[in-house]
């Protein structure tokens, strides 16, 4: 066993917990370890149980199990949480000088590591954390140089002396565990020759915007949305742009909008109350035709619901936020792969279309970490369509009879010239008032048909040009199927192969498009039993599809605030199949 | 940018709803001659409008611009003037659009110092919602929404200004053509986020701040010898004053130094590479 290791750091928020998982699980990417991360934290700065989670293999893993091999347990609460998931041959590191005596269940291996005082010995407590770690080498036989590698790209900014105090006290605690305890656990690490990169989901939105050219971006301080302003702050200045944290979202979107008017790729991007807040400009946005790109990273709700818990709950308000009618597209990335290459494509489909564009990711794909190979993000394979921006020449084709630039010219694919700021003869005036082919405001009755058709044509057009695929994987003849959307695929790809062992084939669909989408009617049809996966209480997705397809679906829905892990999701499956189909 | 623009280039040929009378036109007028006369046409001018009887604006002139939503325009002016900080940007507002649902980005507007200019129509009414009390109406002004008067003390924009920390405060008079014009011009040119408060009367549903109201009562600080723009005590000492009605330029920074020159920027930003930039694959390296 033990090719699959589920480890994890717990402790007090502000007990350097995710840096410490973040250092560790650097260290297995560096070892050419695949690598897939987790986090349970709480909505305050210090104090309360914080936890990251790594599960890491030499296969490829993309979900969460049932099962932690070896704890860093820096308190009791964090035995406590996770007894469920401990398991005989589960070790658990902790520090008996410190004031709590550990209970720790007699079948599972306690190793009583002095952390705080051997990260005395090596220059300062702040380092038992990283005494640990050396710990947890010894236990599972991993090369400590690979911690070495990723202590350096830690601290290696913080000076020598910082970097090789840590690799010491990493030293102490292999050395402590070497000398005091004969494990007879069967934890051999294996590493190749693997180079990866290893990232979360909001890291791949950010990366993903500077590659599509984003320039704009502004945002206001929002769990777990912040991250990406954080990624793109310091970064975007190199390519020419700019981050604003602006007062609040409504000011966000506001500045968004103003950039993309004014010729550049912009993007916004906020979760839960954030998104309540913009959708009064998002009504603007797409009235005036604005290309814009607004992301929401879902997190529990309603209100301030559960701020640092996961949720699928968003959708329909990604679908149909907002007063009246106005067509927008929704797309929603399954993967940290996909968070960066939907990105790309959301820039694209906003400045082609002239239309905004809602990117809905989730909690669970954000503060995820997961390992890939670099040419995963090919960057020669990155397209910019900048759709119809016409420049001094072109804005002649479509001036009216007094001179007079069309901007909301009703064109046969539903899709009007763009001119931006500077462009000779290109001034015209946009509004979230119905206009005419000029911007102008009116109320005439054929001019407000003419233009509200326009609008969706453009829609009919997306759907005709785009590619609104789905990804399918598992057995494709399978009488059984199962449809997810967002970051559930991972647990499902691998709750497949759970379900192998008992002899259950299933077909599964994975849909990164809300808005348009795929029509899954004949997939539906075809199907003897179908289940549809979700990170929320009502079935959002599986009603769309019902109502696709005119047919009752069984649904799995989890709303815990906890993303679905896969051995968790192959039982519900197993369960799911030979349940009744729910009644009309 | 030409050199014979005309002021009447900045106008649309659609003829404004304004009631006949209305200060708009005046305040109006005043940002077109202020525009062409600061060497700016149409096509490298982009106004932002709210909502409201001034959110019309945009309609009225000739220029790139956005009509938006109800006390939001300056974000949108911001946004426009850090990606474009070639083109020319004039935000316009009403006193309700700008001091009561907007007065959270008016302050934060202000504090950036984004060089750009800010023209608020502040008649001391909800005109277009008919009659309503606004945010700058006197506290016994009997409306259809406050019969006794808001009994409030209305907001003193200059000093919410100053308070912020705002580089450039002015007031004007829309009927006083070119004192107006002069005033706007004066925000346009200066480094760092203009801002003018103009008395541009309501002449259908405010009966107290009247054209003769302002013009029996306006104190020009032009003529007032003593008054040094450039002097934070002088300017503290007139804005707080409550006694009296001034127009002119109330204060200047002349040290200002606007958000693009802080922060450095300053790029096109709609100008972006047909793929990836050239070292994007050191964007995915960072993650080894």
């Amino acid at each position: 066993m033990a090719e699959d290791l589920n480890w994890a750091v717990g402790g007090e928020a502000g007990d350097g917990i995710d840096s410490t998982g973040k250092i560790f699980a650097q260290a297995l990417s560096r070892a050419g370890r695949h690598v897939f991360t987790s986090k349970d934290f709480a909505s305050r700065i210090r104090g309360g149980y914080t936890a990251y989670k790594i599960r890491t293999s030499v296969d490829r893993v993309q979900s969460v199990v049932d099962r932690l091999d070896i704890l860093v347990a820096l308190t009791q609460r964090t035995i406590d949480e996770n007894l469920d998931e401990l398991h005989e041959e589960s070790a658990i590191i902790y520090d008996g000088e410190r004031s709590w005596e550990a209970d720790i269940p007699d079948e599972m291996t306690a190793v009583d590591v002095p952390l705080k005082s051997l990260a005395e010995d090596a220059g300062g407590a702040i380092m038992r954390n990283i005494v640990a770690l050396g710990a947890a080498c010894e236990i599972t036989n991993f090369d400590v140089e690979y911690l070495d590698e990723a202590l350096e790209k830690r601290f290696g900014g913080k000076g020598s002396k910082i970097v090789e105090n840590n690799k010491e006290a990493a030293r102490l605690g292999q050395q402590y565990v070497q000398e005091n305890y004969d494990l007879d656990l069967d934890y051999d690490l294996d590493t190749t020759d693997e180079d990866y990169v290893l990232l979360n989901g909001n890291e791949a939105i950010g990366m993903g915007a500077l590659a599509a050219g984003c320039r704009f971006y502004a945002g206001y301080p929002i769990t777990p949305a912040t991250s990406i302003m954080e990624y793109l702050t310091g970064r975007i200045e190199d390519y020419g742009g700019h981050v604003v944290q602006a007062e609040d979202e409504l000011s966000a979107i506001n500045m968004a909008l103003g950039a993309a008017r004014s010729g550049a790729r912009a993007m916004t991007a906020t979760s839960g109350a954030g998104i309540d807040l913009m959708t009064e400009t998002f009504g603007l946005v797409a009235q005036s035709e604005t290309p814009l790109v607004i992301t929401d990273v879902q997190r529990s709700g309603p209100s301030t619901g559960m701020p640092t818990k996961q949720e699928q709950g968003d959708l329909n308000m990604a679908l149909y936020g907002g007063h009246g009618e106005i067509p927008r597209f929704v797309v929603t990335p399954t993967s940290i792969a996909e968070c960066f290459w939907k990105t790309i494509e959301a820039f694209n489909l906003a400045e082609k279309y002239q239309i905004p564009v809602f990117l809905v990711s989730d909690l669970a794909m954000s503060v995820t970490e997961q390992t890939f190979r670099p040419e995963t993000f090919d960057m020669d394979e990155v397209e910019i369509d900048r759709g119809k921006l016409v420049d001094e020449d072109e804005v002649d084709e479509w001036l009216d009879a007094q001179g007079r630039f069309r901007a909301h010219a009703v064109t046969e694919d539903g899709v009007s010239p763009r001119a931006i700021p500077g462009t000779t003869d290109g001034a015209h005036m946009s509004t979230g008032l119905e206009h005419d082919e000029l911007g102008r405001r009116t109320e005439d009755e054929d001019e407000r048909v003419q233009q509200v058709d326009k609008r969706y044509r453009k829609v009919e057009t997306a759907e005709e040009q785009e590619d609104w695929d789905y990804r399918e994987f598992g057995d494709s003849d399978a009488d059984n199927l199962v449809i997810s959307w967002g970051s559930n695929e991972g647990a499902l790809r691998e709750a497949l192969e759970y379900l192998e062992e008992d002899d259950i084939d299933l077909r599964v669909i994975s849909v990164p498009y809300i808005f348009p989408r795929p029509d899954l009617s004949d997939e539906i049809e075809a199907a003897d039993e179908v289940i549809v996966v979700e990170c929320n209480a009502t079935g959002q997705f599986a009603d769309l599809l019902e109502h696709d397809a005119l047919t009752r679906l069984k649904r799995i829905n989890k709303y815990t605030g906890v993303r679905f892990k896969a051995d968790e999701l192959a039982e519900q499956i197993t369960d799911k199949l030979s349940a009744e189909v729910p009644a009309q | 940018m030409s050199s014979d623009v005309r002021f009447t280039d900045f106008k649309s040929d659609k003829q404004p709803t304004w009631c006949p009378g209305c200060g708009d036109f005046g305040t109006m007028n005043g940002m077109m001659k202020a525009l062409a006369e600061t060497g700016n046409d149409p096509d490298n001018t982009f106004v932002v409008a709210g909502i409201g009887c001034s959110g019309k604006i945009g309609t009225y002139m000739h220029s790139y611009a956005l009509h938006g939503v109800h006390g939001r325009a300056l974000p949108v002016g911001q946004g426009v003037k850090m990606a474009r900080p070639d083109i020319e940007v004039m935000v316009a507002g009403g006193d309700g659009d700008g001091y009561s649902i907007g007065a959270g980005h008016f302050v934060h507007a202000v504090r950036r110092n984004v060089d750009m200019t800010y023209v608020v129509m502040d008649n001391r009414i909800y005109g277009l919602t008919k009659g309503q009390a606004s945010p700058t109406s006197r506290s016994d002004f009997e409306t259809s929404t406050t019969p006794e008067g808001p009994k409030q003390p209305p907001v003193n924009p200059l000093a919410l200004a100053l308070a912020s920390g705002a580089s450039f405060i002015a007031q004007s008079f829309s009927s006083d053509a070119l004192r107006h014009q002069e005033i706007v011009q004066e925000a346009i040119e200066h480094d760092g986020f203009g801002f003018v408060n103009v008395f541009s009367p309501c002449v259908t549903f405010n009966d107290v701040d009247t054209y003769d109201y302002f013009r029996d009562n306006l104190v020009d600080l032009q003529e007032d010898e003593d008054h040094d723009p450039n002097d934070y005590e002088a300017a503290k000492e007139v804005i707080l004053d409550s006694d009296k009605e001034y127009q002119g330029v109330m204060y200047k920074d002349e040290n200002s130094v606007p958000y693009h020159e802080k922060h450095g920027v300053t790029e096109d930003m709609s100008e972006i590479p047909e793929g990836a930039p050239d070292d994007a694959m050191d964007l995915v390296r960072e993650f080894y």
